[in-house]
């Protein structure tokens, strides 16, 4: 008899594991191995390779910005969970909390919007 | 909850919760007759399930495909070329599995593992049936279930998401690390939109177990009350596993192939089969949350009293289910363009987000209606007694919608009126104006010349037209 329902997992994960792990290391041990120097270049369609910036280079602000936004939120459904999940035990009170909880995100949403920060471009 | 109360007692004796656990209104799958040693068969078993499902889905969205253009698709390795997917995973066992010099080594092996391993978790809490006969023992046809099993397919996501970003970054290449990122904006952008669609489930069901919410499924699929986290869903799984029409992340126009661009021979491989179980993760989730899970639809659940509806019976029901959803992903990548990529952020940032947040609430104050939260009388039509609070809040939200509905339209008429105004588009054009013919645009008229320009004889000079041009004039 299992006590931790994690146990289970583990054998899947470890059965999931086992496969990607051996498969991947029985492909470099069958496959045929011929190195030539354009073959370890970077892949850009035949053109020579860009150059590289220094430390892998600089990422578009967009994308700072975009992982910010998904915090905010993620944080906020990370509330929206428990509460529906102990909704019918919690009553009136929490609904009317989750909903003042919810027009304070809407404003920080409603500003990053007019800031122009869900503008791609 | 236990711990929320002993940190805020003042808190608790606000909202007056009840001392005890409330005990759940529907049961969980009983585990109590499941040794270890049979968690471990079982977990081969769905293991061995999940990779044929695998090797035949994408046989199958090759033959459907070509069915959907016209040709016959793959049909030379075995009967109906069902062993083609397994001889291309042989065949690129046998392919040589290049790493770049410019590659991180560690990394760039890790990332494939990592992807397909945490491909496989989720499909651990997923219920395929009811309770049946294994080697002599009582257990029901789901490896394991949680309390929180609904938030570990979320979490396992997020955790998916560093094998794209790490492929990307590791591949020392400028397509992959373009790839790897726009992947992952994608991804997390969706998943908080998918979390929460999920929301409204768990507030009917009041419980993130999936074997507690499949069953509370038994007369009422989610797809009815909560029909637009639906929607939603099905957009947003569509999202997070890189599908057409928004696989951005490996747009061939653009990028190449994305992330695994420099990814060659097996390492290649696990991307191509963690893709596909992700999809079979989504499309199981999908069909737990709002199909009703295992249990048989509507005809065959009232035959035989519930004969159809238990034990092996649900891996049947299941299976069909899940294998609808893959053929509407297969159906929209017959059918559907790639979008661009800021209207795939915008969509998710503008409307699938604060819609799907609104949409939580209305059904938090229905749900809150019917609990009797907002008052208790009700009132009989035709025969059923109905909360009058539950009219209300349906009422209220009804003329919500309808008013920004009105507002939404009035607000378009004047952007469309602005923009005719801007363009100030002449009703009445000359085609031979500017020395060469033009097309009108949309609502507007030509001008028949009265003598049509002289057309050039042949062994004539530059000089065939009489009216001198813009470029003439300067020349």
């Amino acid at each position: 008899m299992i006590d931790n329902p994690y146990v289970p997992l583990l054998f899947f994960m470890t059965l999931g594991l086992l496969f990607a792990a051996g498969s991947v290391g029985a492909g470099q041990l069958i496959g045929p191995k011929k190195a030539n120097a354009a073959k370890a270049m970077p892949y850009e369609c035949g053109l020579q390779p860009s150059p590289k910036a220094e430390e892998g280079g600089r990422v578009p602000i967009k994308y700072y910005l975009t992982a910010m936004l998904f915090i905010i939120f993620d944080v906020e459904s990370l509330f929206l969970f428990p509460f529906a999940v102990a909704f019918n035990q919690l009553g009136l009170f929490a609904l009317v909390e989750m909903v003042l909880f919810v027009i304070t995100v809407f404003v920080a949403y409603a500003y990053v919007w007019r800031r122009g920060g869900l503008n791609w471009d | 909850m236990s711990t929320l109360l002993t940190l805020a007692p003042e808190f608790a004796s606000v909202v007056a919760l009840p001392a005890a656990d409330v005990p759940p209104s529907v049961p969980r799958a009983d585990f109590s007759d499941t040794p270890i040693w049979l968690s471990a068969v079982k977990a081969l078993l769905l293991f061995v399930f999940l990779l044929l499902n695998t090797l035949v889905v994408i046989w199958f969205e090759r033959r459907v495909i070509g069915r959907m253009q016209n040709r016959p698709g793959p049909n030379r390795a075995g009967p109906f070329g069902l062993m083609q997917t397994l001889f291309d995973g042989l065949k690129s066992l046998f392919k040589e599995d290049v790493k770049p010099a410019a590659a991180d080594a560690f990394l760039f092996t890790l990332a494939p593992i990592l992807f397909a391993t945490m491909a496989f978790v989720s499909f651990a809490i997923i219920p395929l049936g009811g309770t049946v006969n294994l080697f002599g023992h009582q257990t029901p046809l789901q490896l394991t279930d949680l309390s929180v099993a609904a938030l570990l397919v979320l979490a396992v996501a997020g955790v998916a998401a560093y094998g794209v970003i790490l492929a990307g970054w590791s591949s020392g290449s400028t397509y992959p690390l373009l790839g790897g990122l726009r992947s992952t904006a994608q991804v997390i952008s969706y998943e908080i939109a998918m979390g929460l669609a999920l929301v409204a489930v768990f507030l009917y069901s009041g419980s993130m177990s999936t074997s507690q919410i499949v069953e509370a499924q038994r007369n009422l699929w989610y797809i009815v009350p909560a029909f637009i986290s639906f929607v939603v869903y099905v957009i947003t799984m569509v999202g997070e596993t890189n599908r057409i029409p928004f696989d951005l992340a490996e747009g061939e126009g653009e990028l190449v192939a994305g992330y695994h661009t420099e990814y060659s021979g097996f390492r290649f491989a696990m991307y191509y089969l963690g893709e596909y179980i992700n999809m079979f993760t989504v499309s199981a989730l999908a069909t737990t949350m709002f199909l009703g899970g295992w249990h048989a639809p509507l005809p065959f659940n009232l035959i035989g009293d519930g004969y159809f509806d238990s034990g092996w019976w649900g891996l049947l029901w299941f299976t069909i289910k899940m294998w609808l959803f893959m053929f509407f992903f297969v159906w929209l990548r017959g059918t559907l363009p790639r979008t661009r990529y800021d209207q795939f952020m915008a969509f998710g940032w503008k409307l699938l987000i604060p819609g799907t947040l609104l949409w939580v609430m209305a059904v938090a104050f229905i749900r809150g209606a019917q609990l009797g939260f907002l008052g208790d009388s009700s009132i009989a039509i035709a025969g059923r007694e109905i909360p009058i609070a539950t009219l209300i809040v349906i009422g209220v939200l009804l003329v919500a919608v309808l008013v920004v509905l009105w507002l939404w339209e009035t607000k378009m008429t004047e952007r469309e009126e602005a923009a005719a105004k801007a363009a100030d588009v002449p009703e009445e054009i000359d085609p031979y104006a500017g020395g060469y013919p033009v097309p009108p645009l949309p609502g507007q008229r030509l001008r028949e010349p009265s003598t049509y320009p002289a057309l050039p004889r042949a062994g004539a000079t530059a000089t065939v037209v009489d009216t001198p041009t813009v470029e003439n004039k300067e020349a």
